[in-house]
């Protein structure tokens, strides 16, 4: 079947099975591999995508499911060479090791700021509650989302 | 690479269309809503539809209202829509108890009530939470709706009254006075499956229990309704001895099996705990008394 989604603003158009998950589709477009494949039963959270705004794993929904809406992975969140204050935020914290998880976290945190701009720890922490990490501890992820949530209060009152 | 076995997909447009299609499809299709137990399932070919119908565009069948003295329930509403709903809270704050512990947020924002019914498994929440407050389902098909009680509704495991050429479309909690409502559950770790739960709904009348609903997850093959506990509560003061007696019921009239979340003892005792605190917690609300 013909399937055609809006990755990061692009309409993306291909053959393909029915069978085939959104996190392969994405994945097979070219330089979109930021969006990573982890255990494939939408426990770890490294595949999370925003759909519609919403976070949401793509390995658990089919490339077909996501005809008409709106994908953004993380390849969308830096532009023109200027970090999302979520990747700044990881930056400033050291908040990866591996970063494996690192895309799915990140994407995660955009859609709470974007819903919440001024979480605490807790609502923070119960965002991430969907990914894991096994390097940081978590940690230094938190204080990464705490930062990119100060700085864009800060930077939205500049304006 | 985990990916399902081949199938042929079709994306529903309309509720009635999606009737059809399932009625020209027969046993062979399954319908697909926020899939995160169905796609699973195919992965590791538990689940070998031949069809998958898509019935995320039926927005018609997303919604929390109150409506000829119920809370009315669309079944394609998201999980992160029950736990947001002060509506629901405000009648049925078991609903937001279990949301809470639900898988995690990212899965919330898919998986939907109608495919967490349907899917009839016996560790999954909501079943235990419908069957407490008394819910029934509204079984559509090519000739109409009926209305269906959780008992009838829940087959067996992971199986339910939903026919070929059937959706659910509605769920339906009567409201009556004096009620109130919780959910206990014990997890190993975030968003996994239950060790045990137990849902319990009170409705309290001059100071006896008028009407009571308990159901477990996750310690037998079906969601267990305690019926006999809930016999014994009846028309009774609603006293802590009283729930401890319930409490000991549930770990005799619960089935578990002993697996990598625990042995049967333990598990036993563990649905007579929450069993309990599930009560006394639902009793503390429906009086105003909640710490």
């Amino acid at each position: 079947m013909n399937v055609s989604i809006s990755i990061n603003g692009d309409q993306v158009s291909r053959e393909i099975e029915p069978r085939q998950l959104l996190v392969h589709f994405i994945r097979e477009t070219p330089e979109l591999t930021g969006t990573h494949w982890g255990c494939d039963t939408s426990n770890c959270g490294a595949c999370v995508v925003l759909m519609d705004g919403k976070a949401v794993k793509s390995c658990t929904i089919l490339a077909a499911m996501a005809e008409g809406h709106e994908i953004r992975t993380v390849e969308s969140l830096e532009v023109d060479g200027r970090l999302d204050p979520v990747q700044q935020g990881f930056h400033e914290h050291h908040a990866l090791q591996c970063g494996f998880c690192t895309p799915g976290m990140q994407m995660t945190a955009r859609a709470l700021l974007d819903e919440n701009p001024n979480p605490t720890e807790e609502e923070i922490r119960i965002a991430i509650s969907g990914g894991i990490c096994r390097c940081t501890g978590y940690k230094n992820i938190v204080a990464a989302i705490r930062w990119a949530a100060e700085h864009e209060v800060t930077a939205t009152q500049g304006v | 690479m985990k990916t399902p076995a081949p199938f042929e997909y079709e994306r529903a447009a309309s509720l009635d269309g999606a009737i059809a299609t399932l009625q020209r499809l027969g046993p062979d299709a399954r319908v697909i809503a926020g899939g995160h137990s169905l796609l699973p399932m195919m992965k590791l070919r538990l689940a070998q539809p031949k069809h998958l119908v898509d019935i995320n565009d039926l927005d018609e069948l997303s919604y929390i209202r109150r409506e000829n003295g119920e809370i009315r329930i669309g079944a394609l509403t998201r999980h992160v829509d029950l736990l947001r709903s002060n509506l629901l809270a405000e009648h049925f704050p078991v609903f937001r108890d279990a949301e809470e512990v639900i898988a995690d947020p990212v899965v919330r924002n898919r998986g939907t009530i109608g495919g967490s019914l349907c899917q009839a498994d016996a560790a999954e929440d909501l079943s235990a939470v419908c069957s407490a407050v008394k819910a029934k389902v509204v079984i559509r098909g090519a000739n109409g709706e009926r209305v269906v009680s959780m008992e009838d509704f829940h087959v067996g495991p992971y199986t339910t009254a939903v026919g070929d050429g059937e959706l659910l479309t509605e769920i339906r909690i009567p409201i009556r006075p004096g009620g109130s409502s919780a959910h206990e559950k014990v997890e190993r770790r975030a968003g996994d499956w239950a060790i045990a739960a137990a849902s319990a709904a009170v409705w309290i009348e001059d100071g006896a229990i008028a009407d009571v609903g308990i159901a477990l997850s996750s310690v037998g093959l079906t969601t267990i309704h305690l019926t006999r506990a809930e016999e014994l509560l009846r028309g009774k003061g609603p006293t802590r001895e009283l729930f401890a007696e319930a409490g000991a019921i549930a770990t005799e009239d619960c089935s578990p099996m002993p697996d990598g979340r625990g042995p049967v003892d333990y598990k036993r005792h563990l649905a007579g705990v929450l069993t309990t605190r599930a009560l006394s917690r639902a009793r503390a609300r429906a009086l105003n008394q909640e710490a």
